[in-house]
């Protein structure tokens, strides 16, 4: 059993849990994932290593509510527990100086990116992070992005912090003032990370993206996770789930995000409580 | 005496086809015995042969025969740790019964449904003690793997004295017997109650441990403090065909469709939480027992029409008859010498057809089995809103990629003698990662053997 130690809320339905799972903590690398399962009749959900403790034996997991199982981990508190954490899965970030770095985090997508900001950082690069959410309620990690990067932009899609607009509109404005960028890491929405490779790809700047496609055991045997990368299919649990942004196919991993939208919308038993059907 | 098999009751085929409730009902005791009755109880007893973990089967049929139960189950589990299991799920027709003399002349003895009866027997009697385990001092083990292979292993070495850690990279230990194989043919409260029996004699499992992620095999050896490795990661990497249109909503790995609905018991959505996408009309591409189980639980998730579609003939299905019959009494239809060309797709992204091509024989190839050519225009799309690729599976890379030293063969499946002795000192490998994909009683016997070895090696390393 995986303890919750330490539960926050960032922002409405944004939660931030401090998991013990000393084998994972001692182990994992920034761009890695764990695959969490709450009780017997649980499913498997992937989510990103925000950060880790490796002395306490704990790892971070930021996480939205936007579905059922997500919701049902809401609902956990403090003293609460996992009953499986698997990982660390996926591979890590590869991390080194390159000189500067454009780090840019969308909505639930910036606690992806801070540990990986950090390493950057931790590596010897200049790092310019632009992180955006809506609006400013929805904004996370604003304090920790801010102390691992050199240059710091905020935007929010209504203007109610930092600058009104999308993470793209710095972007542009760093290409076009000459930054010499030699990596743009970009996590967040699928069209989000999309938009962010239209515009780095004329530039040929180096552009990473994490993908989220739907995954069930996380380990590479069901293929369930499957994305074309350069017209090949890639796992990305095992894969990736980082790939170059230039090659990814946006459209179909968007398609196949929304296999089970109508399974969703079926009458579901609400929150963590109703053991009814034992 | 008769020379046929007593018959096992089974579920009547309409009703079993929209039920996940297993579908052979097992002997009762007086049917046992009376077909424990038809063994001669040779001397030689060349059944024996057949049998990969090498139970004595003329023993244990003897026990059944005067009513001794007890004693039936424990000859059975001197050689084999799980017996419900493999008395299920064995294609004894290729092994024990192959060999039985009685077979020569009628039906062999059935042999696979007596050793279920006895180890079901077991499982349900209120009076069973649980196993005593052993003294575990003699070294310590790690077991990648927790499949037939792994657990074998891991119950001959505790028994021999070791302290044995299985670490298995899912939520549930039993490999393909909890993920792969459906609960109509192998329930898995069966399965988990043999892996108990494990525990009782001393074998930790660890989930959730991925090895190569969360440790790797020199970790294991060199920081964790284990004498030796066994690896037995099975085959579980799932192969696409690569035709177009194979990334549509509706399009599935056997592996994640057996997986969602087996190990995350989908078919109980939405009490369970894991959805599982079973459409109207279904194609199952490949004909071997993997495409069989697919088809048979697309069925019962409710499928009207579930289409086999294969590019040779009936001869050539490698799945076993039993299966196959199975299969044809549930109503799946079989398309054979069809060929799949492309997925056809909606303007949604999900699958409306399969488009195929008509094969037809031709000679025989290196292999003996006469090839496949295409009959040139005669595409034509069947109607169907999901398909599932059963068309193998190969060795998952990760161990592999991060142990060094450790030598694997052209098609990526792990280098080891027959006492699964790697290339890599101390480290051992058994099972499907070595044989690509076989039978549940071959990792079975894969993994006895290695366990001796290992026994060895530990020994012989502590003498110097
Ligand atoms: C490698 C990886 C890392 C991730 N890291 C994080 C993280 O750190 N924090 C976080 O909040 N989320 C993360 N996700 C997404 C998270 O797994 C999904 O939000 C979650 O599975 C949804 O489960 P649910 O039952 O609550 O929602 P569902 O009821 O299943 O779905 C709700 C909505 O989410 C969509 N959805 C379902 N599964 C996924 C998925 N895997 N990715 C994206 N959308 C999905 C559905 O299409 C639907 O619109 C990650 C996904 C991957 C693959
Ligand atoms: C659908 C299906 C039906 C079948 N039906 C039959 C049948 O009726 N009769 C029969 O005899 N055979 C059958 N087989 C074949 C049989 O199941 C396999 O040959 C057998 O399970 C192989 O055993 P194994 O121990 O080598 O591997 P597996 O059973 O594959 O077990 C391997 C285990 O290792 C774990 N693992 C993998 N990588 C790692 C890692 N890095 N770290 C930790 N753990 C890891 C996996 O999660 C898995 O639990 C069937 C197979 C399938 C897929
Ligand atoms: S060969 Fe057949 S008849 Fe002879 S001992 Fe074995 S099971 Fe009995
Ligand atoms: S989630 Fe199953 S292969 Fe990636």
């Amino acid at each position: 059993m995986y303890t919750i130690v330490y539960s926050e809320e960032l922002a409405p339905s944004v939660k931030l849990f401090h998991v013990q799972a000393p084998l994972i903590a001692k182990k994992c690398q920034p761009g890695q994932f764990v695959i969490v399962r709450m009780d017997d009749e649980g499913e498997r959900i992937p989510l990103t290593i925000a950060d880790f403790d490796r002395e306490k034996g704990t790892i971070t997991l930021i996480f939205q509510e936007v579905g059922h199982s997500t919701r049902q981990m809401g609902s956990l508190k403090q003293g609460d527990q996992f009953l499986d954490v698997a990982g660390p899965l996926g591979k890590a970030t590869h991390i080194e100086k390159f000189g500067t770095v454009v780090c840019i985090g969308g909505g639930i997508g910036v606690a992806p990116v801070y540990p990986i900001a950090r390493a950057y950082k931790e590596a010897g690069n200049k790092v310019i992070s632009i992180i955006g959410a809506r609006n400013k309620d929805l904004l996370i990690l604003e304090k920790e992005m801010a102390a691992v990067s050199d240059v710091f932009h905020i935007t929010t899609d209504d203007g109610s912090k930092g600058r009104k607009g999308l993470v793209i509109d710095p972007l542009k404005e760093l290409i076009e003032a000459g930054e010499e960028i030699a990596v743009v890491m970009a996590i967040g929405p699928v069209v989000m990370m999309r938009s962010v490779a239209e515009v780095t790809r004329p530039y040929s700047i180096h552009t990473i993206v994490s993908l989220n496609p739907i995954m069930v055991d996380g380990t590479g045997m069901c293929g369930g996770c499957r994305v074309s990368v350069a017209n090949e299919n890639k796992f990305a649990c095992v894969d990736g789930p980082e790939f170059d942004a230039h090659e990814v196919d946006f459209a179909g991993l968007m398609a196949r995000q929304r296999m089970y939208h109508h399974h969703e919308k079926q009458e579901r038993p609400q929150g963590g409580s109703c053991k009814c059907h034992g | 005496m008769s020379w046929v098999k007593n018959k096992m009751p089974e579920q009547e085929p309409q009703e079993r086809r929209r039920n996940f409730s297993e579908v052979a009902l097992g002997y009762a005791p007086d049917t046992a015995q009376s077909e424990a009755k038809r063994c001669l109880q040779c001397k030689t007893a060349p059944c024996r042969q057949g049998c990969p973990v090498g139970i004595n089967i003329p023993e244990f049929i003897k026990h059944i025969k005067d009513g001794d139960f007890d004693s039936a189950i424990a000859e059975i589990k001197t050689k084999n740790n799980l017996p419900a299991v493999c008395g299920r799920v064995c294609p004894q027709e290729d092994q024990c019964e192959k060999y039985c003399v009685v077979g020569k002349r009628g039906e062999p003895v059935a042999i696979g449904r007596l050793e279920r009866f006895a180890a079901d027997q077991f499982r349900l009697s209120e009076t069973k003690q649980p196993a005593q385990p052993a003294e575990l001092n003699q070294g310590k083990v790690a077991i990648i793997g927790a499949g037939p292979a792994g657990l074998a292993a891991a119950g001959d070495l505790a028994r021999l004295g070791y302290k044995v850690t299985v670490m298995e990279a899912l939520h549930a230990p039993g490999g393909v017997l909890m993920y792969g194989i459906p609960e109509f043919r192998l329930p898995k409260e069966i399965v988990a109650s043999e892996i108990n029996e494990l525990k009782e004699l001393g074998v930790e499992i660890m989930v959730n441990a991925i090895v190569g992620k969360t440790f790797t095999i020199d970790e294991l050896l060199n920081e964790e403090g284990y004498d030796s490795v066994f690896i037995s990661t099975g085959a579980g990497l799932p192969h696409f065909l690569e035709i177009p249109g194979e990334n549509l909503n509706g399009v599935y790995s056997a592996n994640e469709f057996l997986t969602r609905v087996n190990l995350m018991k989908a078919y109980k959505y939405p009490a369970a939480g894991t959805p599982v996408h079973a459409g109207q009309n279904v194609a199952v591409v490949g004909a071997g027992n993997v495409a069989m189980d697919a088809a048979r639980t697309a069925l019962r998730l409710g499928a009207e029409n579930v289409y086999i579609v294969y590019r040779r003939s009936e001869d050539e299905m490698p799945a076993r008859a039993e299966e196959k019959e199975h299969a044809k009494e549930e109503g799946v239809q079989f398309r054979l010498l069809t060929n799949p060309m492309a997925i056809v797709g909606d303007d949604k992204g999900w699958v409306k057809g399969l488009e195929c091509i008509r094969m037809e024989l031709g000679e025989p190839d290196s292999s003996g089995r006469r090839k496949p050519i295409a009959i040139p225009s005669s595409n034509f799309v069947l109607d169907v809103d999901t398909v599932i690729m059963a068309i193998g599976q190969g060795p998952n890379p990760l161990v592999q990629q991060t142990t060094p030293g450790l030598e694997v063969d052209r098609r990526g499946n792990i280098k080891a003698d027959e006492n699964g002795q790697t290339s890599k000192e101390g480290v051992f490998a058994g099972g499907d990662i070595v044989t690509g994909a076989a039978t549940v009683i071959l990792a079975m016997g894969a993994g006895k053997k290695a366990a001796l070895a290992i026994h060895e090696y530990i020994q012989k390393k502590k003498g110097c």
